[in-house]
């Protein structure tokens, strides 16, 4: 039995079925893959259509990027320094979510509380910091009705706001689950989709920072 | 939830026994941090030739992300994740015609109105 599954391993490495049954879960004669798969295969398919949305209002805004109505032009309103800080707490903040998820794997109560304090905290961090600067362009009377080109930007980067917003709510209750119902299966696929979710985010920040934030300032 | 389906959902979860490694997530972090601080050096460098910058700038993007799929959501096309992988090829897809379909007709539009609210 070994024999033979050495032979399939060495003629199909990745399971893709091109020499014979495979025994791999989730693969014919290997059986139905976990549910721990399943659930993180699930959450990934909304994760994409999440990316395709992000994708629509990105086309937006790169059509819209320069239209200005007479306002004020991307490169007068970006904050380099203060991109830069955002970037650095949300970009820390999904390192310790990745701390989290090896506390919880390794059942480790108290780093699995500790690590989500730290990853909300620099989540939180991100979210004050991008009010303020959407309630500065608001003052200065630059707000989302002044131009077609701030229209795109606020409703882009204000809708990764939201979903970092809802990210944080959903880190408060997973904090409280963990800390209420333990490590059982449920909680911990729960949890592995929180992960996914976070991590996305700073995925969506990266094409933010980049392509919205550095290259509005070479516009 | 009494003890019993409790156990019955335990049995049946497995794909938990491995452990993410803290190392992964360091050669990630370092990783993100020299794309990162590369995306901010490529805006007022005189290195690049200037309208290239919004292509390095894409590029370092594009690398980041997939360091970030890689190295923190464990992207890989092990037989339990292909799937994945499958999914974000088709996602890939549909983003790249959203964008650049958008991107492409958008520019002709207004060559095209240009032309016609001013003749050259």
């Amino acid at each position: 039995m070994s024999a033979a599954d050495a032979t399939v391993a060495l003629r199909d490495p990745y399971h893709v079925g091109h020499a014979g049954e495979s025994q791999a879960r989730g693969h014919g004669a290997g059986g139905p893959a976990s549910k721990r798969i399943v659930v993180g295969y699930g959450f990934w398919l909304f994760l994409l259509s999440d990316i395709v949305i992000f994708s629509c209002l990105f086309a937006a805004y790169a059509v819209l990027a320069q239209a200005t109505a007479g306002g004020p032009s991307s490169k007068q309103i970006f904050d380099l320094n203060r991109v830069a800080i955002e970037t650095a707490c949300l970009l820390a903040s999904s390192f310790f979510c990745g701390m989290a998820s090896i506390a919880v794997a390794k059942r480790s109560r108290l780093w699995t509380q500790i690590w989500l304090v730290v990853t909300g905290l620099l989540g939180l961090a991100f979210i004050l910091l991008e009010v303020s600067e959407f309630s500065a362009l608001h003052a200065q009377g630059d707000g989302p009705t002044r131009s077609a080109f701030l229209t795109a930007f606020f409703t882009l980067v204000g809708c990764h706001g939201v979903h970092v917003s809802a990210g944080l709510l959903w880190l408060g209750t997973m904090m409280a689950q963990l800390f209420a119902k333990g490590f059982r299966a449920d909680i911990r696929r729960r949890f592995l989709c929180f992960t996914m979710f976070w991590h996305f985010l700073d995925i969506i920040w990266v094409a933010i920072f980049s392509l919205v934030y550095l290259v509005g300032t070479k516009l | 939830m009494t003890m019993n389906t409790g156990h019955a959902e335990h049995a049946d979860d497995d794909g938990d026994d491995h452990v993410p490694q803290v190392s992964t997530y360091l050669i990630g972090l370092t990783l993100a941090v020299l794309l990162t601080v590369a995306s901010f050096w490529a805006v007022n460098t005189h290195l690049i030739y200037g309208p290239g910058i919004p292509v390095a700038l894409a590029s370092l993007a594009i690398a980041q992300m997939g360091i970030h799929l890689v190295f923190f959501l464990h992207l890989t096309t092990a037989p339990d994740n292909i799937n994945n992988a499958l999914a974000l090829a088709f996602g890939l897809l549909i983003v790249g015609l959203i964008v650049f379909g958008s991107v492409w007709i958008m520019w002709h539009m207004n060559y095209n109105l240009m032309a016609m609210g001013h003749p050259m």
